[in-house]
């Protein structure tokens, strides 16, 4: 199996501020993601997380600001060259017509070759290895409608990594997973990252930022609230001024720390 | 492995289905120009059709000529515009329910039939057709594809088509569309010829259809279509979601406005044509769904030849179900196609609350 090793990419957002009908969804985001690096944005419901993540891939177009990959405009490029370079992982797909696993991940390479271009081997080394990573082999003859909600995450996880790109995005990929596969997930996040691809995951789990991020950004009500290393930034008190509720942090085996969350009285 | 020979199975399927149907539709052809009011020999049928296609090679010397007249100038055309208007409502079934993420779309229960139906009667009722033929399927088109902007603009918020809203939207401008309709046929009755003419748009058949109308619809399904397959892998990503799609390097925007005018081009031509054949557009994808899968590549053509399967079928049947008198071809598509469309509507409701 050979792998092509990932360029150094960058992907960063100036300024970035997001009105959607009248109403400010993001305001003065500014964030750098860079290979070798996981980045977790974090923040209550409906505080702008997916809407981030949304401009990040090239989307949705900010009304401010801009995201730049490589130095290049986001905005102005062609859907089908961004395509290479970020993949995103939307939080909830519909899936009502009935496609093959393998076929849901070999549309991760409908933006590598023309419109009437059959596969290349290229094409199916590239599916058959993201289909191994993201674990979906004994899923792969399977329809995608007939399948659970966290075997479809990895099958979209799958579909992402075909693609080949520098940059992933993942807008809560273990949002609809158990224990077992969100570590699974987490740990392929990881994995990604230090073989020098740029991930960026938005997540409510405080604890798996911890321990698989090196990055954290805070979102509340479309602003940033901080950014930096996770133990910079899920300090107690951002943490309740974010979240309102009371947090310790507690020492863990293997020099980890975790969080452990009360309500505040 | 049992789904290795699954997989076999199904890849066998996929590629004997268009060869098998493509046969399937030259028989029943012929079968629809031999049979009717009046009778002609089989052979004699296949004489007539060599001598006006390989005119070389085959003589029609002996034939009646009365013979000739029925069987080239009437039944041909029909057969013909069968075949094309079927291909046509078959494939903008498949692409509406792209369109809108929704296996119930499709030129009914969107209401995109109406708006054609609309433009065609509007036409013909300020007397615009009698300059040109060509200003028919143009003004059919126009009425589809105002129909078509419409339903989406109010079915569609931030990219979601919920199937509620698109089936009462479809259900409220159908509503609409043809109380229009049956206004213009309203003011018309005085002129017995013009309103038999919009009773005939709005019930839709083949019955009186010549050369003419082939030439002012084949056409344009037919480069429709052609055009439809350079979207058709945009298709398959489209209908998982516009994020998706985008972030696989679909140019949504312009994909979703071309797939509106292609459809809307379609059902305009057709309508133009057959009036308001209902539900080949739904029954006609399902089926094909079922033998090559729902990857757009396969499901469009094969959908095309399908649908004008069907429709030759329907049409055979709507001559010969009650001779001497013909029943409305689409009643024929809606005795298939309402029950199937109840079928489908049970089952996903099922799903959802299950």
């Amino acid at each position: 199996m050979t792998r092509t090793t990932p360029m150094m990419s960058t992907l960063s957002a100036n300024g970035l501020g997001l009105r959607l009908s009248k109403r400010w969804i993001l305001q003065n985001v500014s964030l750098e993601i860079q290979s070798g690096m996981v980045l977790a944005l974090i923040g209550p419901n409906g505080s702008g997380k997916s809407s981030v993540m949304r401009c990040l891939a090239g989307l949705w177009h900010p009304t401010e600001g801009e995201v730049l990959i490589d130095g290049q405009r986001l905005d102005l490029m062609r859907r089908s060259i961004a395509a290479r370079h970020i993949a995103y992982v939307p939080q909830d797909a519909r899936l009502d017509f009935e496609f093959s696993v393998r076929e849901i991940v070999s549309m991760g390479r409908y933006a590598h070759r023309g419109r009437f271009q059959r596969e290349t081997n290229a094409d199916r080394e590239a599916i058959n290895d993201a289909i191994q990573r993201a674990d979906v082999v004994h899923l792969s003859e399977r329809l995608i409608t007939q399948l659970s909600g966290g075997e479809r995450q990895r099958v979209l996880i799958a579909r992402s990594l075909a693609t080949c790109a520098n940059i992933l995005l993942l807008d809560e990929p273990t949002a609809s997973l158990d224990v077992d596969h969100g570590l699974d997930v987490l740990e392929l996040c990881r994995s990604l990252a230090d073989e020098g691809r740029a991930v960026v995951i938005a997540t409510h789990d405080l604890n798996a930022v911890y321990r698989f991020a090196d990055q954290a950004c805070l979102i509340d009500a479309g602003r940033l609230i901080a950014q930096g290393r996770p133990s910079s930034v899920l300090t107690t008190e951002n943490i309740e001024r974010v979240f309102h509720v009371r947090s310790e942090i507690l020492a863990a085996t293997g020099g980890n720390s975790f969080l452990l969350f009360h309500r505040l009285n | 492995m049992q789904t290795e020979t699954k997989k076999a199975k199904f890849r066998t399927r996929q590629l004997f289905f268009l060869p098998a149907v493509t046969i399937l539709v030259c028989i029943f052809s012929i079968v629809g120009i031999t049979v009717g009011s009046t009778h002609v020999d089989w052979h004699v049928v296949l004489r007539i059709l060599g001598a006006k296609l390989l005119p070389f090679w085959v003589s029609s010397n002996g034939v009646e000529n009365a013979d000739q007249v029925i069987i080239w100038l009437i039944r041909v055309p029909r057969v013909i515009i069968a075949a094309f208007v079927g291909a046509g409502l078959a494939v903008a079934g498949a692409l509406m329910q792209g369109l809108f993420r929704n296996p119930l779309a499709e030129a009914n229960t969107v209401g995109v039939g109406s708006g054609a139906v609309l433009g065609a009667i509007a036409a013909f009722s300020f007397g615009m057709t009698t300059r040109s033929a060509i200003t028919l399927p143009v003004a059919a088109f126009v009425g589809a594809l105002f129909a078509l902007i419409t339903v989406y603009a109010l079915a569609t918020r931030g990219g979601v088509t919920s199937v509620s809203t698109l089936l009462l939207s479809g259900i409220a401008l159908a509503a609409f569309l043809s109380a229009a309709s049956s206004l213009l046929l309203s003011l018309s009755v005085a002129n017995w010829e013009v309103a038999q003419e919009m009773v005939f748009w709005m019930m839709g058949g083949l019955d009186r259809r010549t050369w003419t109308h082939v030439w002012i619809s084949a056409p344009f399904i037919l480069f429709a279509i052609g055009f439809a397959m350079y979207y058709a892998r945009d298709l398959d990503l489209l209908v998982q979601g516009e994020d998706a799609a985008a972030a696989h390097g679909v140019e949504v925007e312009s994909s979703k406005r071309a797939l509106i005018v292609i459809a809307a081009l379609i059902t305009g031509s057709a309508v133009a044509v057959a009036g308001a054949v209902g539900f080949v557009g739904l029954v006609v994808p399902h089926m094909v769904r079922i033998f090559v899968g729902p990857a757009h590549r396969p499901l469009l053509p094969a959908s095309a030849i399908s649908g004008a399967l069907f429709v030759i079928i329907c049409d055979l049947l709507a001559r010969t179900l009650r001779p001497p008198t013909e029943i409305r071809l689409g009643i024929i598509t809606a005795g298939f196609g309402a029950p199937f469309f109840m079928f489908l509507l049970v089952r996903k409701f099922r799903e959802r609350n299950g």
